[in-house]
């Protein structure tokens, strides 16, 4: 149980320092970023107390607010991801997530993709959206969504199997 | 009573999802709205710290452009002391802009910012400095912002580049006045309208600010036109122009303090009333 609380620990301060200081500045493109401090949200343990999980999401958010000036866009598109995480569990991993016993260590790489290209993209939009705040500039917010969703989600995916411990 | 606070505890999950979200969704529509702000902005001693201790090391891996910056900089300033020693010779002394003057203090942006529609920087100077809101803050080729909010070693600088301010800027060759705002798309470009028809605009003609705002002196350079329309009134333009700063690569700065800001704002007050 502690390993597990100290491991989402670490994995907060990490992916946190990381996103600020390194990912927040590539800038492919000019403009093309990947946020992938949202992999706290993706692997927080499946079983968990929902209000602690959103609240710690709450506080990721607001941690990426803190560093980048961004007002309340990151916590807000955080809270909703962290909300509708279970929706988009069962999606994508049907009945092993009914069943309570699914790991993230040990799912399908294709249901893992569904998984992460969901809530990756439910964030970006949220996120973008309310960052630029104007209606008449959705095909921008479309664009950014689409280009830095496809880069979060290449960098999600290649972490999790780089880090990822197989019990075999 | 019993029933409400059951309502509660069954949807406890989702009351507390509205909450955070309407509470992040208030910070955000304040950035909006005041373009500072209060308690989410990264001058505080936590996420300054932590730029600042990255900018130790990542300042070394621009020292060689910097330095190019620097020589330009000082074979300007050169040329301009060279120039001037010829006319000591007159006794003339300039009484108009003798009493005007400006404080300028060095400081280092340790956070740069320019993908954003918003961007705000940070600058490693803060209250200890005798910085306060609303102070210039330029390089040695151009504008780059005004100081917003601050903590006693850092501030944040409200990017040029940043969708809700609006700089007064004017052209050069005439004292024609128009606002500096930006379209968030390209970081090298900005428009300046409400230029009034009658002012003789051509391509590559130089913007510079107007000192209008007491906010940065006159004629620090902007950048150049590089194309100019009629906006659809077809009452004033609406001029593309190139900055003469590159926003993506910015390591020293000048924060301007105007010293007689005090004295020009009792007086705008004194009229208002």
């Amino acid at each position: 149980m502690n390993s597990v609380i100290s491991s989402n620990i670490t994995r907060f301060l990490s992916l946190v320092l990381i996103q600020v200081l390194i990912c927040s500045h590539i800038n492919f493109l000019g403009y093309i970023n990947p946020y992938i401090y949202i992999l706290f949200i993706v692997l927080f343990p499946v079983k968990n107390n929902r209000l602690l999980f959103i609240f710690f999401s709450f506080l990721l958010g607001l941690t990426m607010d803190l560093f980048l000036d961004s007002g309340g866009v990151h916590a807000a598109s955080c809270v909703f991801i962290a909300y509708a995480r279970p929706v988009v569990l069962k999606f994508a991993f049907g009945m092993q997530y009914e069943h309570q016993t699914m790991k993230f260590n040990a799912v399908e790489l294709g249901a893992m993709l569904t998984y992460i290209t969901i809530l990756a993209f439910i964030h970006h939009l949220i996120l973008f959206s309310l960052e630029i705040f104007s209606i008449s500039k959705v095909i921008l917010i479309l664009q950014k969504t689409l280009f830095s969703g496809i880069f979060t989600i290449l960098l999600c995916i290649l972490i999790t199997i780089i880090f990822s411990r197989k019990m075999k | 009573m019993q029933q409400i606070i059951n309502f509660i505890l069954r949807n406890k999950t989702f009351l507390l999802f509205l909450l955070l979200f309407a509470l992040s969704l208030v910070f955000t529509i304040q950035s909006h709205s005041y373009h500072k702000s209060k308690f989410i902005n990264s001058a505080n001693f936590l996420t300054g710290g932590v730029y600042n201790s990255m900018n130790n090391i990542s300042v070394y891996f621009s020292l060689k452009s910097q330095n190019q910056i620097l020589a330009e900089e000082n074979n300007h300033l050169k040329s301009l002391l060279f120039n001037a020693e010829n006319k000591k010779d007159s006794t003339y002394i300039d009484s108009v802009s003798y009493g005007k003057k400006y404080k300028l203090t060095t400081g280092s942006i340790i956070k740069n910012s320019y993908t954003a529609t918003d961007n705000v920087l940070l600058v490693n100077k803060g209250r200890k400095d005798s910085i306060k809101p609303d102070f210039g803050v330029i390089t040695s080729k151009g504008i780059v912002g005004i100081i917003g909010e601050m903590s006693n070693n850092y501030a944040t600088v409200i990017s040029i580049l940043n969708t809700t301010s609006s700089i007064s800027a004017r052209l050069k060759t005439t004292n024609h006045i128009g606002s500096l705002v930006w379209d968030g798309k390209s970081p090298n470009k900005m428009q300046l309208i409400d230029v009034e028809k009658a002012a003789p605009v051509t391509e590559g003609d130089t913007i510079v600010t107007s000192g209008r705002s007491s906010i940065f002196p006159k004629g620090v350079p902007i950048g150049t036109v590089i194309r100019f329309k009629l906006d659809e009134a077809e009452n004033y333009y609406e001029i593309d122009l190139l900055l003469f700063n590159d926003m993506t690569n910015i390591e020293y700065v000048h924060i301007i303090e105007n010293m007689d800001i005090e004295e020009i704002t009792n007086l705008l007050n004194g009229i208002n009333e």
